[in-house]
């Protein structure tokens, strides 16, 4: 079975200032798969996913995209690695010096050499999915924080990445604009792209997720189906933690 | 100071604008040196290794801490000198006190752009590099692309200073005899006796020089912002 | 080497200490008259009458708009012949100087008086006038002691400037550093040893001074009420 994951981590551990922040940490992500890590603050989701494609470079353990081992020591093994592995932050991070339209441009050139009519057919395609093709030339200040996440997922859409990493993809977000991501979102799943997003949204994630993972204090303490962790009666910690979330929120209906 | 003197220190002034040249291309050559090699010392500062940001913290250490005139009289009377009279390099004569001075100015310059570029690299987002990698992009397209063009926008403000700076300091090249604006000035004070209305004179140009050149980097400063990017206007 | 060691210490050191004397000299009240300018020049640009604050901002941007060795110049050769009736006004060389530096020094300086007390939010006021405080009280109380704090970086590297810049002092006769260095040069014809020599104690002049300046800005820090760093 393992020999199909599309993504296979092993064993990540993670110290800041001699503070272990991830404590061996391993998963699996098949063809299709969406996994939800969710967990309360500073168990170390964000870190998890940095350390994954190695923008936070891991102390030890290992990852492998379709079966081949990442090796870090190597720039350009690490850069197509890097290519292959869309990543969604937080607060979007899109460059603020250039246009929708070129923020989904430039790595297109610099990291996988289109031409700039090629480059700019694909981003306007990128742009057109996620409904921003009106705001091509729009420049990230001018645009709204849906609007921007949007435009970075477009941006890593475009690299046609294997596997999509989302670290809270809208928790930077006024509630009123978190849908139009999610909508987003929902679609990248519905066409089976392999992705593993921390979130806080319970609720959207549950309806998608093929598993939770649990985190807290650096490791997976639990995982499971959605449904078998969140079923009434349940003992789990996922349970209880989102029926926190939930009184604060009022998100759980969904 | 009566109207005889002023009518005389007249007569001087396309004399002494004679110099705006060689005070315009000390300037230009010493932002030109300066951003030349502030810009990778910046880059080194931020994100070389311990021995690059060491090497970097000793020459902007050395460069802020020793007076333009102390400089100044070291390369071309002790340095360049002694350069010019080692066998094969007698073309380094005496006469290139412009270049001397265009590289001390320069020099200098570079340890103070490379704290200004510092300052705008250091106060970008660090998730800038960290998308940019995450595309795949390598360390030095990262800062080529993404890093750089946000942080040079970011640097103008306090960039266009280094221009009056340096307009001030170029005024100190006389001492090694470039005949720019301070020099000719000087030498028509001498030999007229009359200071007050040519120190007056000089006075007026390098005010107005100032004045033009923060004009001009205004005009810069809009063409090339970035819209509705209104991040601290200074550093 | 030892040749150099030999010279440094038998010629050149004993005459640049007279040197350091004299360019310490000129620095310290430069310094303190530079500042307390430019704390009265920044407070009067910002709670001056349209006036006042007119004629300060003049008077900066053209003490910052010109060369300081075009003013040393001005108040050295050519006051003199600036006459009221009989009466001219003949500065000595280090009379000059200090008027030059002071005046140019107390300009920049002013900048960040001004910007430092612009950045205390007008609640600030509001909230000690609210307790009762005058307005004096509330400026100088808790306007200024905030203002201060904000504008000592800029206005510790001023005085840096300063440090550096009095080496023009030379060019009007002083014999400072620079000046007895020139004399060393001009009589031995060791141009770069000499000059290495008088920029080592540039270097260690601004090293101190910096090290100075950062300990007093640390030891009246407020928690999180810094400037970010450099
Ligand atoms: N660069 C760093 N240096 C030191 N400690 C860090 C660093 N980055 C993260 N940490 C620590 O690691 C822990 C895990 O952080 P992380 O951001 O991964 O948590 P998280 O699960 O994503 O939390 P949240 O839900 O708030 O985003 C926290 O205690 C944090 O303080
Ligand atoms: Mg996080």
């Amino acid at each position: 079975m393992s020999d199909f994951a599309v993504l296979r981590v092993e064993h990540i551990t993670k110290a800041f200032g001699g503070q272990p922040i991830l404590k061996g940490v391993s998963l699996e992500l098949f063809p299709g798969n969406l996994k939800v890590l969710i967990g309360p603050s500073g168990g170390g989701k964000s870190t998890l996913l940095q350390c994954i494609n190695h923008l936070i470079p891991p102390d030890s353990g290992q990852v492998y995209l379709e079966g081949e081992r990442l090796n870090p020591a190597s720039k350009q093994n690490l850069r197509s690695f890097r290519r292959q592995v869309g990543m969604i932050f937080q607060d979007f991070n899109l460059f603020e010096h250039l246009s929708a339209l070129d923020n989904v441009r430039v790595a297109l050139g610099l990291v996988r050499g289109f031409s700039k009519a090629q480059a700019t057919e694909r981003a306007m395609a990128e742009l057109t999915r996620v409904g921003l093709q009106s705001r091509a030339g729009h420049y990230p200040a001018q645009l709204s924080g849906g609007q921007k996440q949007r435009v970075s997922v477009a941006r890593a859409l475009a690299m046609d990445p294997k596997v999509m990493l989302l670290d809270e993809p809208t928790s930077a977000l006024d509630p009123e604009l978190i849908g139009e991501v999610l909508a987003v979102i929902r679609d990248l799943a519905t066409l089976g792209m392999p992705m593993i997003m921390a979130t806080h949204q319970i609720g959207f994630a549950a309806s998608l997720a093929d598993e939770f993972l649990f985190m807290d204090h650096g490791v997976i303490v639990e995982h499971g189906s959605p449904a078998d962790l969140l079923a009434k009666g349940s003992e789990s910690r996922t349970r209880a933690f989102s029926a926190k979330i939930s009184e604060l929120t009022c998100e759980m209906g969904e | 100071m009566d109207i005889q003197e002023l009518h005389s220190a007249l007569e001087s002034l396309p004399y002494i604008l004679g110099g705006l040249p060689a005070t315009l291309g000390l300037i230009l050559g010493a932002l030109a040196v300066g951003f030349v090699l502030g810009v990778p010392l910046a880059v080194g500062r931020v994100y070389g290794g311990r021995t690059t940001r060491t090497l970097v913290k000793l020459y902007v250490w050395l460069f802020r801490g020793v007076p333009i005139l102390v400089q100044m009289y070291l390369f071309y009377f002790g340095i360049l000198a002694w350069l010019s009279s080692l066998p094969g390099l007698s073309f380094l004569h005496l006469d290139s006190a412009f270049l001397a001075a265009i590289l001390v100015l320069g020099l200098t310059s570079a340890a103070y752009q490379c704290q200004i570029f510092k300052g705008a690299i250091a106060s970008l987002p660090s998730g800038q590099l960290k998308a940019a990698l995450a595309l795949g992009m390598s360390p030095t397209t990262a800062i080529w692309r993404i890093i750089l063009p946000q942080a040079l926008r970011l640097a103008i403000p306090a960039w266009s200073n280094e221009y009056s700076i340096l307009l001030k300091d170029s005024a100190l090249a006389f001492v090694i005899g470039v005949m720019e604006i301070m020099s000719r000035t000087r030498a028509v004070a001498s030999a007229t006796h009359q200071p007050l209305p040519l120190s007056l004179v000089a006075g007026i140009i390098f005010f107005a020089l100032t004045w033009i050149g923060l004009k001009a980097m205004r005009v810069v400063e809009d063409r090339v912002r970035i819209k509705g990017y209104t991040q601290q206007g200074s550093i | 080497m030892t040749e150099f060691v030999d010279f440094v210490l038998t010629e050149v050191a004993p005459a640049l200490n007279q040197g350091l004397v004299a360019s310490l000299e000129l620095i310290l009240p430069s310094a303190f008259f530079g500042v307390l300018i430019g704390l009265t020049a920044g407070a009067l640009r910002v709670y001056g009458s349209p006036l006042v604050r007119r004629l300060t901002d003049t008077y900066v941007s053209l003490f910052r708009g010109t060369p300081l060795v075009v003013q040393l110049y001005f108040w050295y050769f050519a006051l003199p012949y600036v006459h009221v009736g009989e009466f001219a006004l003949v500065l000595s060389p280090f009379a000059a100087c200090v008027l030059g530096f002071s005046l140019c020094s107390g300009a920049y300086q002013s900048e960040y008086v001004r910007g430092g007390l612009l950045s205390i939010r007008k609640g600030q006021l509001k909230a000690a006038q609210a307790l009762g405080m005058t307005a004096f009280q509330a400026v100088t109380r808790i306007v200024l002691p905030q203002a201060i704090r904000r504008a000592f970086p800029g206005c510790g590297n001023e005085i840096i400037y300063l440090i550096k810049y009095s080496s023009l002092a030379s060019i009007i006769t002083v014999n400072e550093l620079t000046g007895i260095g020139r004399g060393i040069a001009k009589a031995t014809f060791k141009n770069t040893e000499t000059y290495l020599v008088v920029g080592l104690y540039y270097l260690a002049l601004v090293t101190v001074a910096t090290l100075a300046l950062r300990w007093a800005e640390r030891r009246f820090s407020i928690p999180g009420f810094e400037y970010q760093e450099e």
